[in-house]
């Protein structure tokens, strides 16, 4: 293909790609530099149902001809980005400086909204991410061996999670996970403890979690190792039986050697997928105990006031995290590209 | 196939005929209704959509997520909604972007069966119209409460020495129920509390906040307290799911919603044992005679960004959908702003709060700012993990970097 035939090839979806993804961007790096103006208050009498009362209100005019001026706002520079509800970087310092032991300066951390949305965010990303790639494996090893006639429901089954909407799927489990719940009511007898319940405490939401994570995305890890077995070399397979390997030998020496671009694939997408972990905080009602950042995004937009600059510092925080995330595994693709090239 | 249209043609005649019978008095315009999504304001927008006719569209938008909507669909020219249905929380907001109209001309000229009482006036100018009164009260269980052996409570101490009895005697597990789940029900939670110290949320004349002092403490280890008798999952707790719970039998004692009365005390979704002995009752006080709860309304605005035809046709919709017969016909689902309106036990909570002298919401700009950082900051001090101290200093940061952005602090 020559290049100029490829660039009118790709030319429709990187107008989109501009227009769609990289112009709200950039809106979204300008609006996060900076604040709302300064609201010109004055006091007037309110009166309503119950009576009359001074009160203080925004002068509506005013403030109009102030953003009609400079509709954008007044420039903040980076200071949205270091105050207490972002970087928090004086909180921080304090904290550093007024130590009295590591652990006691990571708990102060963790009371700042940010940190504490960082702290659930990698631990959710951490631990799903692996287990969602190996319960995807065992899954698909697993049906690979299954009779043809059971394979298509068996297929079926394995999607199901997939399939259900991530906030109602959230949404059935925490109804069944309620102390009223079937899963909850099971949990109670088994551990023997009427007052067990898996909302309460901050460990058990985490935990219900990620096993709801892990549960969600297992079947799209399935479904990509599943069409990679499809495509390992019998022959090499046969071979390694003769020479005397094992099952679990197969496994290790032939088989996870042939899936292994389809895991860095994986480990790529669900690392994105997991960093923005969102839907099943809301469907859990698990505010309390966890948040991710974008929950933080997501709480900074509802309300009676809406606070989108302090939504688009989270915002751009967020996607220079996914950056870093997926570096190590970017370089490594990287260089396994260049390698074959040279 | 022809005689079927014929027939459809003629049904048509029919029910135009009929509803320009009921067309108000309008020629033409165009309504479109934003708000929340409850029985009182389902009757209110159903009323004012038999103002349709030929010129005349009425169509609406009821969602519990209209808060969330009303300013970007205001904000738009023409606006999205020709009416929002606003609280006394919900309309600043729209004030302070300047979204909606002054009501007064289209009162002088419309309103002639509007009482003074249902009109908000700010700063001289009537920018809403109230239609029904809400609080959020003490729903108690009257068979639960004689076998304690305990009086009715009418201070929040007497509420937590009820629930210890009720609790110790064995008649129920978590008698306690409260709106509580994180966020913003927690801050209504927080704030109702607050209002029963008597104490300023702000330094008067400033949008400094100031509840970080012995009557933060006193409000929030009240809440703490309460929360002790309730059920483990109370921080996920909303409105539905206390209501449930109600009707579940479940619990005893309950902060609610007054507009939940109708609805727990009709023939639906209980047994007549729990609706016969449940009764609403005013808000318990605090400290001294101030009652820790907060007055609520709920009324009409119109929006700015609309052409005067059709904010004309939408303050004649309105109106006729809070006339007399409306509220005569829905009479439990409210407590309505009307003369018509005829007590009932559904509305005794809101009735006796609001003569025991609670306060309304404050109509301030930046108390939504203050909500949402209390939503959000006080669940640590309630799980234990917190001093109530850092609780509140935790929420006044947050609030002020807050405030900061959107411009009320330098």
């Amino acid at each position: 293909m020559t290049h100029r035939s490829f660039l009118m090839f790709i030319l429709p979806s990187l107008a989109a790609m501009i227009l769609f993804i990289a112009l709200p961007l950039v809106s979204v790096v300008v609006q996060s530099l900076h604040i709302e103006h300064e609201q010109v208050l004055k006091v007037t009498e309110n009166c309503g149902p119950f009576g009359c009362k001074e009160e203080t209100t925004v002068d509506a005019e005013a403030t109009a001809a102030l953003r009609a001026e400079k509709p954008i706002g007044r420039f903040n520079g980076l200071g949205t980005y270091f105050d207490r509800g972002h970087l928090a970087i004086e909180d921080v310092a304090t904290a550093w400086a007024e130590r009295t032991s590591l652990s006691g300066f990571f708990s102060d951390l963790y009371n700042l909204p940010l940190y504490k949305a960082i702290a659930f965010t990698i631990t959710y990303t951490v631990v799903v991410t692996p287990l969602t790639i190996l319960l995807g494996l065992m899954i698909a090893l697993g049906v690979n061996r299954v009779t043809p006639i059971l394979k298509g429901p068996t297929i079926f089954v394995s999607l199901l999670p997939m399939i259900v909407t991530p906030l109602i799927g959230s949404l059935i489990l925490f109804w069944m996970i309620d102390a009223q719940g079937i899963i909850g009511k099971s949990l109670q007898f088994i551990f023997d403890d009427p007052e067990l319940s898996l909302k309460a405490s901050p460990p058990l939401t985490w935990i219900t979690l990620m096993t709801y994570g892990v549960w969600h995305s297992a079947p799209f890890a399935f479904v990509v190792f599943y069409a990679g077995l499809q495509t390992v070399n019998t022959d090499t397979l046969e071979a390694a039986r003769i020479d005397g390997a094992d099952r679990w030998q197969q496994v290790r020496y032939v088989i996870i050697p042939h899936l292994m671009p389809l895991v860095v694939f994986i480990s790529l997408i669900q690392l994105m997928d997991n960093f923005r972990v969102f839907e099943p905080i809301v469907g859990f009602s698990a505010e309390a105990n966890a948040t991710s950042l974008s929950y933080i995004i997501y709480s900074d937009l509802r309300g009676d006031t809406m606070r989108f600059n302090s939504a688009a510092a989270t915002s751009v925080l967020t996607v220079l995290g996914v950056i870093v995330l997926l570096l190590p595994v970017l370089i490594r693709t990287w260089r396994d590209f260049k390698g074959k090239v040279v | 196939m022809f005689h079927k249209t014929l027939a459809l043609a003629g049904a048509m005649t029919i029910l135009t005929g009929t509803t320009a019978i009921a067309g108000c008095g309008l020629s033409s315009g165009n309504v479109n209704i934003l708000g929340n999504d409850f029985a009182a304001i389902q009757a209110v927008v159903a009323a004012a959509k038999e103002c349709a006719s030929d010129g005349v569209t009425v169509e609406s938008n009821l969602t519990t997520e209209h808060r969330d909507l009303q300013v970007a669909a205001l904000t738009a020219n023409p606006a999205q909604y020709s009416a929002a249905i606003v609280a006394n929380s919900s309309i600043v907001p729209l004030l302070n972007d300047g979204l909606i109209r002054p009501l007064d001309d289209l009162v002088a000229k419309h309103g002639q069966n509007l009482q003074q009482n249902q009109l908000i006036v700010i700063d001289g100018k009537v920018m809403a119209v109230a239609f029904m009164a809400n609080a959020q009260h003490l729903f108690y269980r009257s068979d639960i409460l004689e076998a304690a052996g305990v009086d009715v409570p009418t201070t929040y101490d007497e509420v937590v020495a009820a629930a210890q009895k009720i609790e110790s005697m064995g008649l129920m597990d978590d008698p306690v129920i409260l709106n509580t789940k994180t966020g913003w029900n927690l801050g209504e939670e927080f704030v109702n509390m607050y209002m029963g110290t008597g104490a300023d949320f702000f330094t008067p004349g400033t949008a400094e906040v100031a509840i970080n002092n012995e009557n933060g403490v006193a409000a929030l280890n009240m809440l703490k307290a309460l929360t002790e008798y309730s059920n483990p999952d109370y921080l996920t707790f909303d409105s539905n799911a206390t209501a449930a719970l109600w009707e579940g039998g479940q619990a005893a004692l309950g902060i609610m919603w007054g507009s939940r009365g109708g609805p727990i005390l009709d023939d639906e979704g209980s047994t007549s044992e729990i609706t016969g002995s449940t009764v609403l009752a005013g808000a318990p006080t605090l400290m001294g005679d101030n009652v820790a709860s907060t007055l609520w309304w709920d009324g009409f605005t119109i929006a700015a960004n609309i052409s005067d035809e059709d904010a004309e046709a939408t303050f004649v919709a309105m109106v006729n959908g809070i006339s007399d017969n409306v509220v005569k016909a829905n009479n439990d689902d409210a407590v309505w702003l009307s003369p018509v309106y005829e007590p009932n036990p559904a509305s005794a909570g809101v009735a006796a709060t609001a003569s025991a002298g609670a306060t309304p919401y404050p109509m301030i700009p930046f108390m939504g700012l203050l909500h949402t950082a209390l939503g959000a900051e006080l669940t640590e001090f309630l799980q234990g993990s917190e001093s109530a101290e850092q609780a509140l200093a935790d929420v006044e940061a947050a609030y002020t970097t807050a405030a900061k952005e959107q411009g009320f602090l330098q």
